[in-house]
């Protein structure tokens, strides 16, 4: 678990150090991509042959919906406060 | 847009190939994508690091632009929070990590998917590809019903690229850098965030 963060914050290190460097960019924007296409893969992969998490996909997806639902909602409201309180006023007296 | 239908078929020629057991059964890719996992948050540190425009927008706007991914974070949680009731067999902590992957669903459902379970990875890909839609279809609505900020702050991590030119075209050019600077703030978090809150879920 950890591992993930330390190499995260690694390569957030590495990145800023090679700041500037364009070209590596692109090469690491692709890399990213196709780790990200893989493991996608092989999270279907294991779901595809698990029976019990496939009979169980309608009822992941209306946790997942009223998850969103909820996240959204909260957010938007958030930033209702936010734009009335703080920003809005800012932008008049500018 | 295109890259996240490319991201979503890999996953679907995944659960494709899972289902007709086109791979022998030995074979998982547990391992593999353990290693392609580290490989992953290496190369996504490297390109938040490398990345120079969030410290461009803090010079340019100050520390007010941190208001809005903290606003994003508040409202997220505190709406699953009472929304949680109404899911069926996850535990609050689970619904919570779902919320935090911000609409950043590859990396989300990945981490979770590898640290907790494939269930909930497959909840938190499904959650966070949803709430990419629904920025993308209602942002302008957004805009009318609760100011300028709510599409940026809809959008979660995606408001730096995917929801990006929607969000602009919904609240004006004047918020592409506050939406930019949203967008990475969250992109760093959203991997501290689920790990932090998985960890405290498993003993």
């Amino acid at each position: 678990m950890l591992e993930i963060l330390v190499l995260m914050a690694l390569g957030m290190l590495v990145g800023y150090i090679l700041r500037g460097k364009q070209k590596a960019i692109s090469g690491i924007e692709k890399a990213i991509l196709w780790s990200i296409f893989l493991l996608l893969f092989f999270l279907g992969l294991s779901i595809g042959g698990n029976e019990v998490i496939m009979a169980s996909l309608p009822s992941l997806g209306l946790n997942a919906l009223i998850i969103t639902l909820g996240g959204v909602a909260g957010s938007i409201i958030a930033a209702w406060a936010l734009w009335k309180l703080v920003f809005k006023k800012v932008r008049r007296e500018e | 847009m295109r890259t996240s239908l490319i991201i979503l078929l890999f996953f679907v020629a995944g659960l494709l190939a899972g289902l007709f057991g086109v791979f022998p059964e030995s074979f998982n890719g547990k391992d593999l994508s353990t290693w392609a996992l580290y490989l992953l948050m290496f190369l996504v540190g490297i390109s938040i690091g490398i990345d120079h425009r969030a410290l461009d927008a803090l010079k340019s706007h100050g520390f007010k632009l941190f208001l809005v991914p903290l606003t994003t974070i508040i409202g997220t949680f505190a709406g699953v929070a009472a929304t949680h009731l109404a899911t069926t067999n996850l535990l609050f902590g689970e619904s919570l990590a779902v919320g935090a992957g911000f609409g950043y669903y590859s990396l989300s459902s990945i981490i979770i998917g590898e640290l907790h379970s494939e269930a909930l990875g497959v909840t938190a890909l499904l959650a966070n590809v949803m709430r990419e839609i629904i920025t993308l279809l209602m942002a302008p609505f957004f805009m009318v019903w609760f100011g300028n900020l709510a599409p940026i702050t809809a959008g979660g991590a995606t408001s730096m690229d995917t929801t990006l030119p929607i969000i602009t075209r919904a609240s004006g050019n004047d918020f592409a850098i506050v939406s930019l600077f949203h967008g990475m703030m969250l992109t760093i978090l959203v991997p501290f965030l689920v790990t932090l809150i998985i960890s405290l879920l498993s003993p």
